[in-house]
This record gives C-alpha cells, structure tokens and sequence, in this order.
C-alpha cells in the first residue's frame, strides 16, 4: 500500500491536472452549509468542513435520474418503445469525502449490486467514480460512527485516503484506482504510513457519543415489531423525508414516467418511507396508514432487517446528519439503543 | 421563560392527577443542543420531563390535529393562534382542550443562537390569544415592528429578477417535505402532491416542480399563517420558506385587514364571502 505525501503548495495544481481526466465532485459552500457538487473549470474542493449537509450519495445515486425516454406519437414508428438516455460515466472523482460516506456506499452497494441483479445505473455510476476520502481529525458531537462498525480513518469503500497534516496531506492508495488518480495529479512524494495509526486513535478518541448494537441480532423480529415503545418514540416525528433524504445509507427509489405532450422520459427519485405515499398499493390499499408504522420501518429496516440479512452490521454508519437535522428532534441513537435493549415479556 | 416551567409542571400534574385530561402536549429535553422534542405526558410521574425554554420551536397545534382525546396543550401565541385556526377548522374541539398558554419571548434561531428567529423578532402576539390557564404574566406586545420589510422588497423588484430570486432561495430544496410537515395548517388526508389520479405535479428535483410545490402549499395557507416559523425551523436546508406565505400574509392584512387566529368567532378571509370583499386582483 503506497503512501504519498502531498505538499499543500502542489494540491491546486494536482486537482487542475485531474480535471483532464476525471469530472470532479468536492465539497463547496452552498448557502450556510457545504455539500457535494461538481466543481467548476476553476474551483477547488473546500476541505475545511465538518460534515457536509447531504451525503455525496447523490454522485451515484441521484435523486432525479432518467432512465429512459419514450414518444407517445403514435406516428412515430418507434412510439411507446423505451430508450436509453443518454447517460455520462466518464471517469469521475469524489475528492474529500469523510469514511463513513464511502462505508455507506459499500453497504448501498450489496443492494443494488447482487448476485441476480446489477443495477446498471447505480454501477456503472460506481465504477467510474474514484473515491478520495479525508479523514476526520474533527468529529462532530453527533457522531457516532465508531461504535456503527465504521471510524473517523475507516477505509472501506475508499481508493484513496488523506489526512490533513498541516502543511501537506499524507494519501494512503487503497485500490489501484486510488492509485491511478495520484499519478494523474502528479502526486508522486513518498509519504510516511506512520502518521495514520496515532492520528486515528487521536480521532477515535474524540467520539464520546456511541451506540449499543450487540444484541440487535439476536433478538426476534416479531418481538421488537411489537414492542410498545413505537408511538412513544415517533410522537414527535413529522414523517417529512429529512432523514431518509440526508442519509447517506438510505436506497429506497420511486419509478415516475413523467409526460410533456407526446414526449415522456421514465424517472427515478429517492423515496422515503416515511411518507404515506411510500406504501399506497395500486388498489388503494395502504399497509402503512400510521405515523408510528412508518417510523418503526425505518429503524427495523437500518437496525434490525438489514442487520439479519446481510450480516454485516448496521445499515447506519454513524455520520449524525438525521441527529443534527431532525426538525423533531428524533434520535437514531435513541433508538438503536432502546431496540438493543428491549427484553419482551414473555 | 425558563421561569414558566414550574408552573407548567404545576398545572400539568394537577389535570392530570385530577383526571380533566388524558395526556399534556408539551416539549421535553433534545438530544442535541438548541433543540427539544414534542412529547406527550400521559402520567403525573412523568411531568417531571417536561421543559420549557427558548428552543420550543415547533407549533404544537400541529400535534393536536384530529386527535379524540382530552388533551392539555402548552401553548405560546402562535400555537394558541394555530388552535384558533384548527378549533374553526374543525380539526379539535375547544371542548377537549385545556390550553396552558405561555407568554412568549421568542424562540432563538437555531442556526444563529445569538439571535431570536426572524418571526419571532418582528411578533406582535406573544400572548396567548386563548387559554385556560396561564403560565406567567402577560408580556408586553411588540408594536413598532416592520413585520414585511423583506416582503416589500420582493415586490420591488422587476419579474425577471423576482424569478432569479425565487429560483436561488429554492435551489436547496430537496422536496423532503419537513415544511409542510411541521405545519399545522397542513393536514390535508392526502396533500396534492401526493394524489396520483391525476397526478398534479412530478416528484423529482425539476424547478417547476419544486416551485409549483412552495407556490401552491404557500397559497393553500394564505389567510390562515400565524407566521409561527415552524416551517422554517423545520427546514434541513435553512430555506427561507416564509417568504412566500408572509406576502400572503401581508396580502390578506391589506385586503381583509386580516390576522389568522385571534378569535374562534369569525371564518377566515378566504372562507367566506362579503359582498364589499376587494376584487380588484380579480383578472
């Protein structure tokens, strides 16, 4: 594994060298937050941030994507046949993403990746996209990704791994990609790997806030879905989709063909379970008519379902940004902890 | 108004002990800083969570909405003017309420504690306009507020930069719906936005969309906003959504010398009709 030490006075350069070859997505101020966006001919990736607002999901999964277009001009011969948009998957990099961002794409991944099936957006999407993480030396309050099998140096999901050093950031290659991208940037100083193991046990140190998961799995489904905490626990819950929207694990999209005259393209957008729509049946039935129903799915789906099927912990990585931005107040952490810690009478 | 907080515990135990209501409507402790979580007390032992501070943003009218049982609700000028609006749309009755109201000193920004929140800033009924029980002494009303500054000069401005504006305040907008949630003048069965037969508007990020969405909620609320900020408060994105349903607002006071809320006694502007009501905006 190759370490490159990158003097701050070359970063500029190398990123202007990488725009030949790759579309950039950083981190940027929009409004009073930073969040991801492409970053134009000229413009540098802000990497004095936090957290950003919304996670980079959006570079993979975008909350409005085509899928096809159509023509609904039965004088076109090739009326109401489904075609390709056009799409762009040139390579692409995402500079500055925190660890718990890129674990979160690895656990969105198992679903749009599996052995029957491979989401070609979603994929092709990941495949040109090279992900250049920064580690966090600066944990926010909310959290709590060390205890959610994650961390502030995690490298899963990464190419490439920075830490800020002052003066110069220190790059840890992960994959081959990760290596390609500081060739192309011309980033070729050796660096030194010792600097990651202190500088890590520096930042884990700084997360005080966990989570208690180790009894999730074991404990029955049926029994946590009844248990008689739900409409205590959502009573304050507006069921607007921040939570859903901002997290960086949450995968759930809607299929919408949406027409302007005889044109139409097929769409996906993200969806929310928290929303009544979510589960409204085509006869108009709807399973979820409840406020505490749609609640309880959302943490049984991150901290109980997920956790049974896949095996691989939570589908949760601790980033903080539902804490943060719940107009209610509502608390994963809370949550996690008292499912975790649920006995049902017998 | 940390003060109050005594006495809603007081008066909170005593109904619920009692037996005049089933359960209290109120706020108690965040997880994180400059927040607190709607809660429902439904016994005297746990009156004990409840709190009140400077961080009780969100409108608990909006938590009432169609609820059967006989509730105690803590309630600030806007959220008393919020029952108002919900007791003449029959979303509760006044009869199933025990509104312990709460002189009000505003609520502090939550992205900018320094500060009270804009509404709050420029309020002009920080009393309770109805209540049953009171938590303190009534404070002095705001009067030599310019509640419609940023609204004016909006209106000021030209139509291509007018668009420009609008388009930059939503280009956050994710359509997470947190605005429309958090408000109690939103509890349509099924919002527009969500009917399918036929489907009124996209769900995606496209502009139109989003804007039809904040055009036509902002209009559905117009004579009916108490400017309680929840909306704002609520928002992930810090949009400023009220400056749609503020020129509404001030619409509605110049056209009907209107204030949604203040009294059970009289329908709503746009819920009724006068033969002398203005039509001059009428094409």
């Amino acid at each position: 594994m190759k370490v490159i030490k990158i003097d701050k006075k070359t970063w500029a350069g190398g990123i202007n060298s990488l725009r030949s070859g790759y579309r950039l997505i950083g981190p940027v101020v929009k409004g009073d937050a930073h969040d991801f966006a492409e970053l134009a001919s000229d413009e540098a990736p802000d990497m004095a941030f936090g957290n950003t607002r919304l996670s980079p999901k959006s570079v993979i999964f975008p909350q409005s994507e085509p899928m096809f277009t159509y023509s609904l001009d039965e004088s076109d011969p090739e009326h109401h046949i489904l075609k390709d948009s056009t799409k762009d998957y040139s390579p692409r990099a995402v500079i500055g993403m925190r660890p718990c961002d890129a674990k979160a794409i690895s656990l969105v991944r198992m679903n749009f990746d599996t052995p029957d099936y491979r989401d070609p957006y979603w994929m092709d999407a990941y495949d040109a996209t090279t992900f250049v993480g920064l580690a966090c030396d600066n944990p926010c309050t909310t959290c709590f990704c060390t205890s959610a099998g994650c961390g502030p140096y995690h490298e899963e999901g990464l190419d490439v791994l920075l830490s800020d050093c002052g003066d110069a950031y220190e790059a840890k290659a992960l994959t081959e990609k990760g290596e390609k991208l500081l060739a192309a940037a011309g980033w070729d100083a050796e660096g030194d790997v010792s600097i990651f193991e202190p500088k890590k046990a520096d930042a884990e140190a700084k997360i005080t806030c966990t989570v208690e998961t180790g009894n999730l799995r074991g404990k029955n489904s049926l029994d946590l879905y009844d248990a008689p905490f739900w409409k205590e626990l959502s009573f304050a819950c507006i069921n607007c989709g921040t939570c859903t929207y901002t997290c960086p694990t949450c995968w759930c999209f809607d299929i919408q063909d949406e027409n302007k005259g005889k044109e139409g393209v097929r769409m996906r957008n993200w969806d929310s379970c928290m929303t009544s729509l979510f589960t409204m049946h085509g006869s108009g039935h709807n399973p979820r008519t409840e406020k505490h129903q749609r609640f309880r799915q959302r943490f049984m789906h991150k901290l109980k379902y997920f956790v049974d099927k896949y095996d691989k912990g939570l589908m949760c990585v601790g980033c903080g940004r539902c804490v943060q931005q719940c107009p209610a107040n509502i608390d994963i952490r809370t949550i996690c902890n008292k499912m975790n810690g649920y006995e049902a009478a017998s | 108004m940390e003060s109050y907080i005594g006495k809603i515990k007081e008066i909170s135990e005593r109904l619920l002990n009692d037996g005049t209501v089933e359960c209290v409507v109120g706020f108690r402790k965040g997880t994180v800083a400059l927040t607190n979580e709607p809660c429902m007390i439904t016994k005297a032992s746990d009156v004990k969570d409840l709190v009140w501070d400077s961080n009780c943003r969100l409108n608990l009218a909006n938590y009432l909405t169609g609820r059967k049982e006989k509730i105690a609700v803590i309630a600030k000028g806007c959220d008393s003017r919020n029952i108002v609006n919900h007791i003449i749309e029959n979303k509760i009755s006044r009869e199933q309420l025990v509104i312990i109201g709460v002189p009000c000193k505003g609520m502090v920004d939550k992205n900018n504690p320094e500060s009270l929140q804009s509404n709050c800033a420029t309020c002009t009924h920080r009393n309770p306009v109805i209540y049953d029980e009171l938590c303190g002494e009534l404070v002095e009303e705001q009067t030599d507020v310019d509640k419609y500054e940023d609204v004016r000069a909006v209106e000021a401005m030209e139509t291509q930069e007018k668009w420009a504006f609008f388009e930059e305040l939503l280009s956050g907008c994710t359509r997470c719906y947190a605005c429309k949630n958090a408000c109690p003048l939103c509890y349509c069965p099924t919002c527009f936005v969500d009917e399918s037969q036929p489907q009124w508007i996209g769900k995606g990020t496209d502009p139109i969309d989003v804007r039809t969405y904040h055009f036509l909620r902002a209009y559905h609320c117009a004579g009916r906003c108490t400017d309680c900020g929840a909306c704002e408060a609520a928002c992930p994105q810090n949009i400023k959504v009220r400056q749609f349903t503020k020129k509404l607002e001030k619409d509605c006071n110049e056209l009907y010398g209107w204030e949604a809320g203040l009294t059970v006694d009289q329908r709503p502007p746009l819920d009724s009709f006068k033969l002398d009501d203005p039509d001059k905006f009428i094409m």
